[in-house]
């Protein structure tokens, strides 16, 4: 008990006193998962879109893949990206293991699954006379998008908050892309797992909480935006 | 679509143009877990203006890297690889620059009644009679590799065994778990003394053992072989390492903090 007492101690005195190595961290950690998140969102939210939309050969084998993709461990996504990334590689001209940016791409292919799945399910409840009576209206397909888009707010926003968790709260692939640099790719939940071999359990869980405190604030945002027009029938 | 890839490869651009100051230095955990590099990294940084990359994972997987060309050095602990490594042409110029030792721990109870003054083949000897458990890395990593030597060198194959647990991981999760376990485990010295506060389970039984020497080298990767290696990094690392400077770093390191260093100077 003693321990946990004194991580949330550790944790606040790392916050008030404005620790330079922790805020680089926390920094870090929102700027790779928030950038993550978004790009996935914007790719899944569209792809969402054309596969509800649209009828095509193999679009139940594609959803099952998409689905299956909603339970990618982290750490094979990450061990994909390391060896599309090696420097010998197919994409090692582009210099990029090692680096934020790496993180950011073994990220998106994370959460990208997670919110297509989420997206797809959701446009797919949105009833089809509807869609056939907005293109009858004239609707071109931006249009039937940002109405979809409007009307399935609260299951969208689910979608990019479930990709949000998945992405800030992983480790393996973070930590094999990024590799754990320390001040330049090391995350919340690398550094967790750094402080915790090196003994330094207090610290490790000092880390944890800020992750959960910090997850905690973008959800509450992401909750009030998503439930501000919730209507209540009694 | 095509709009995000061609923003992404704006983004990427920024980055990948100042990687000929770049060094990627592939290590062990137990120098990074000591905390040892935090230290001498910023010193060879601010002299050089390099930005080095520390990739530490084990040894084994650090000479696998090396051998792909994926990073430029390699900081590691497993002299028979490293000749290896040399021999067969991916490294060069491999110099041994210091030395602790690899310590073997056991549970307070000692099941397998390993007395201090024994040598270390005996002592491995015991517990495998005694069948007492055993916590392993696993994981191909120096530590690792001296441990499987021990077992090679009294002809037995512990792996599969009930006794004998494998964990994969690093030298810090592996003692603690071995603390938990009430297992023996063999560690490097210097990570033990860094855990030793929590390690309330675990006594030092076997160190002095010449056999424990534990020889920590830096190979540079042959540029000949990997175009993208940056051997004039390598090479700046490793004066730097040989620097006076590097040297009396290593000789008090963890002096203060744990009451013996953790390192020992190798004779140039």
């Amino acid at each position: 008990m003693d321990i946990l007492i004194q991580s949330l101690k550790s944790a606040i005195k790392l916050l008030v006193c404005f620790d330079k190595d922790t805020y680089d961290i926390i920094f870090l950690s929102l700027k790779v998962s928030i950038f993550s998140s978004l790009i996935s969102g914007i790719i899944g939210i569209f792809l969402a879109f054309v596969i509800s939309i649209k009828e095509f050969p193999l679009k139940k084998f594609i959803l099952t893949f998409i689905n299956t993709g909603m339970a990618m461990p982290p750490v094979i996504a990450g061990l994909l990206i390391t060896i599309l990334l090696w420097r010998n590689g197919i994409l090692g001209s582009w210099n990029l293991l090692y680096t934020p940016t790496a993180i950011i791409i073994a990220q998106t292919l994370l959460a990208t699954p997670i919110i297509l799945g989420i997206s797809v399910s959701a446009f797919q409840n949105f009833p089809d006379k509807f869609i056939l009576q907005l293109i009858g209206l004239g609707a071109n397909r931006f249009q039937l998008l940002l109405i979809m888009l409007r009307e399935c707010k609260l299951p969208i926003l689910s979608a990019i908050m479930a990709g949000f968790g998945a992405v800030i709260s992983e480790v393996g692939a973070s930590m094999m892309v990024g590799g754990n640099i320390k001040g330049y790719t090391r995350v919340l939940t690398t550094a967790t797992v750094t402080e915790s071999s090196r003994g330094n359990f207090d610290l490790a869980i000092a880390y944890g909480i800020i992750l959960l405190f910090i997850t905690l604030t973008i959800n509450f945002i992401l909750t009030k935006i998503q439930q501000s027009s919730v209507k209540r029938y009694e | 679509m095509s709009l995000i890839f061609l923003f992404l490869t704006f983004l990427f651009s920024k980055i990948s143009y100042s990687s000929n100051k770049t060094l990627i230095l592939g290590t062990t955990t137990s120098v990074q877990d000591t905390g040892f590099l935090d230290k001498i990294i910023p010193v060879f940084e601010k002299k050089t203006g390099y930005f080095v990359k520390t990739i530490a994972v084990g040894t084994g997987q650090a000479i696998a890297l090396g051998k792909k060309g994926e990073v430029d050095i390699l900081l590691i602990h497993a002299p028979e690889e490293e000749l290896k490594l040399v021999k067969e042409g991916y490294g060069l110029n491999r110099k041994t620059f210091m030395y602790n030792t690899f310590i073997l721990l056991g549970p307070k109870s000692n099941p397998a009644k390993i007395k201090k003054d024994m040598d270390i083949v005996e002592a491995f000897k015991k517990i495998a009679k005694n069948r007492s458990l055993f916590i392993s890395r696993g994981d191909n990593s120096g530590t690792h590799l001296k441990e499987l030597s021990i077992w090679n060198k009294i002809g037995i194959n512990p792996s599969g065994e009930k006794w004998y647990q494998e964990t994969g991981t690093g030298m810090g999760q592996t003692l603690l778990i071995a603390n938990e376990k009430d297992g023996y485990t063999l560690s490097d010295k210097s990570t033990y003394i860094a855990l030793k506060k929590t390690l309330i389970n675990l006594n030092p039984l076997i160190e002095h053992d010449p056999f424990l020497k534990n020889y920590y080298s830096i190979v540079e990767i042959n540029p000949e072989k990997f175009l993208k290696v940056n051997n004039r990094g390598a090479k700046l690392f490793i004066d730097f390492i040989n620097s006076i400077e590097v040297r009396e770093i290593i000789k008090y390191y963890g002096k203060k903090e744990y009451g013996e260093p953790l390192f020992y100077l190798v004779d140039k």
